[in-house]
């Protein structure tokens, strides 16, 4: 058996591309239905964030899967995906980077922790994570966990959420009495307007298009749910919008947010674009008082702040290969107990 | 010996503006007491000169366009001075000492000799004169704050902040600043209009509707700005360019106050 895991993510792939190959959490199950139907996969767990696109197989044969996978992405794109793709030993060593946030963008990151255990969860639930992949992932979790208290690899301001909270204070000074509205109940804009209410922020209106999503939101972080219908009247109040939904279009263009800016008597809007595909169009950032930060613009910062964070990065690898030296040992105990129980 | 004062006070300013560029090119800028200490030796050694000026021309020593320039250069320093503390406006220092360093480096090429006197002493006359300068003192500040929010402003919406981004005030505090200098000034200009009105100074001529024009432009600035249709980007542009206008009309206006 062998763990093999092909994607493409932000160093390999930009936004545009990237936003091709995303799989809403609406499709993942149909997903990983499609993945274990490909030849020679036996379990199958995938990764779609706004950074990377991956999957993790446990495989007899890793180039059929591979293949099976490229032609699932080329038939839902339309495009032929800039895949990378390892199979063992260098899948497990993969996983406990992108786990420990070593491969994200924002070297040092704990977002990705929060996603890896969803896309376990939800290929767990769906029965598609096999004994491999459970193990593996679990190694994994355990990976991380070790990294970040025995290093200083999360030290300092990492997340899009620190970011987008500096960013607000350069527009507003102090963010108390600042308005905030949330687009799409997603976990990352749940975070950020955590951030933002960790610095003062009071008000916040969650709106999505399945209303009872936006109240389960709204009610947990003590904001006020609005029907997704009604969004753009009440755009005129707000400070900051935080806009993160599913659609496959852009939802905030010049054409709507031009005639609200007149409403506003000349205050500042600050747009955090979390949403892949991108929910506002680029040009919006050219209206007077509109600040747009997509989830790129936002890493990029992070990332340019945490240099110091790579000095720890040889100390991290040191204790990933310890552990995927143990991972490999598991295997091949596991192959063992096999093969004698097959002899 | 008012020379010396003339050359210490451009030195200060030349100081201030050196170090916090050395600073900032090194990466090691801290917003501290060096630009304030600069600044505020600048202002000492300007508020020296014009007072030996003073006592040798004995009136307010804005009798020709160098010790106007030294006034309004003194008048921005003071301002900045009550202002930067109570705003926490970093790096406005930063900002002010090149403009200051530039009227005196100005003041410093222009003759300077001692004008004759056009009118009996009146201190109405000469308060009228000293509130004009110190409302232009506060529209300098409110122009500097206009560059500094423009500066700060491409930052943002560059999405790739550089160093000074982080150093920089934000946005809204900026803009509250400038309205504040913009009122100040502006009430100082039309305090100082009720004291030439109190001198019976000619309400005629070219300096007057020069004053008066620029009267009605801030007191445009300001009405817009508070009926809220003026973005940001558009009042501190407004603010830095009518400022920058008053100063290229200064020289027009000393010109007709020295022959009315």
């Amino acid at each position: 058996m062998n763990i093999i895991c092909a994607g493409l993510n932000h160093r390999t792939a930009h936004l545009d591309v990237r936003e091709r190959f995303a799989v809403r959490e609406s499709e993942m199950e149909e997903m990983l239905g499609r993945l274990r139907e490909i030849d020679g996969v036996s379990g199958a767990v995938m990764l779609s964030t706004c950074n990377r696109v991956e999957l993790y197989a446990a495989s007899l044969c890793p180039l059929s899967a591979l293949e099976g996978f490229r032609s699932i992405l080329a038939e839902r794109s339309g495009l032929e995906a800039p895949l990378y793709h390892h199979s063992t030993p260098q899948a497990v060593r993969h996983l406990f980077r992108v786990a420990s946030g070593l491969d994200s963008m924002v070297i040092g990151e704990t977002e990705i922790l929060g996603q890896v255990k969803k896309a376990y969860s939800t290929a767990a639930a769906a029965g598609a994570a096999t004994r491999p992949l459970h193990k593996l992932f679990q190694h994994a979790f355990r990976v991380a966990k070790s990294v970040r208290t025995e290093t200083q690899i999360t030290s300092g301001p990492t997340s899009v959420g620190s970011v987008a909270v500096e960013l607000a204070g350069k527009i507003f000074g102090s963010l108390e009495n600042r308005r905030v509205m949330i687009l799409g109940a997603g976990e990352i804009s749940e975070r950020t307007a955590r951030s933002l209410q960790s610095r003062g922020v009071r008000s916040v209106i969650v709106s999505n298009r399945t209303y009872e999503r936006a109240a389960a939101l709204a009610a947990e972080i003590g904001g006020m749910a609005l029907h997704f219908d009604h969004w753009e009247k009440s755009c005129a109040d707000i400070d900051i919008l935080i806009s993160s939904t599913n659609a496959p279009h852009t939802i905030l263009t010049t054409e709507k947010l031009a005639p609200l800016m007149r409403l506003r008597g000349g205050a500042p809007l600050f747009v955090i674009d979390l949403a892949v595909p991108r929910d506002a169009d680029p040009a919006i950032n050219e209206l007077d008082g509109v600040f747009l930060y997509d989830i790129d613009s936002l890493e990029q910062i992070a990332a340019e702040s945490l240099n110091v964070r790579l000095k720890e990065v040889d100390r991290c690898e040191s204790l990933i290969d310890q552990h995927v030296g143990g991972f490999l040992s598991w295997m091949r105990s596991i192959h063992g107990a096999e093969a004698r129980g097959i002899a | 010996m008012e020379r010396i004062a003339l050359l210490a006070a451009t030195l200060c300013y030349l100081f201030s503006f050196g170090h916090t560029l050395y600073a900032l090119g090194a990466g090691r800028f801290r917003p501290g007491r060096f630009n304030f200490i600069a600044m505020a030796l600048g202002a000492a050694a300007q508020g020296w000169y014009l007072s030996l000026r003073g006592a040798m021309e004995h009136s307010c020593p804005i009798g020709n366009l160098s010790e106007t320039l030294i006034f309004l250069s003194w008048s921005i320093a003071l301002i900045y001075l009550v202002i930067g503390p109570a705003y926490r406006l970093s790096l406005m220092g930063a900002f002010t000492a090149p403009l200051l360093l530039l009227l005196q480096i100005v003041a410093l090429l222009l003759p300077n000799e001692i004008s004759p006197r056009l009118f009996p002493p009146n201190p109405w006359v000469e308060t009228h004169a000293a509130l004009s300068l110190v409302a232009f003192g506060a529209f300098g500040l409110a122009c500097i704050a206009g560059i500094m929010f423009l500066v700060q402003e491409g930052q943002l919406k560059s999405r790739r902040p550089s160093p000074i981004f982080h150093h920089l005030p934000p946005i809204s505090i900026l803009s509250e600043a400038i309205l504040r200098l913009l009122w100040i000034g502006f009430l100082l200009l039309t305090l100082s209009f009720a004291t030439g009105w109190l001198a019976h100074l000619a309400v005629a001529g070219g300096k007057c509707w020069f004053s008066l024009l620029i009267w009605l432009l801030y007191a445009s600035i300001l009405i817009t700005a508070k009926t809220g249709s003026l973005t940001g980007r558009r009042f501190a542009t407004a603010t830095s360019s009518s400022f920058l206008l008053a100063l290229l009309l200064l020289p027009v206006i000393q010109r007709l106050s020295s022959h009315p």
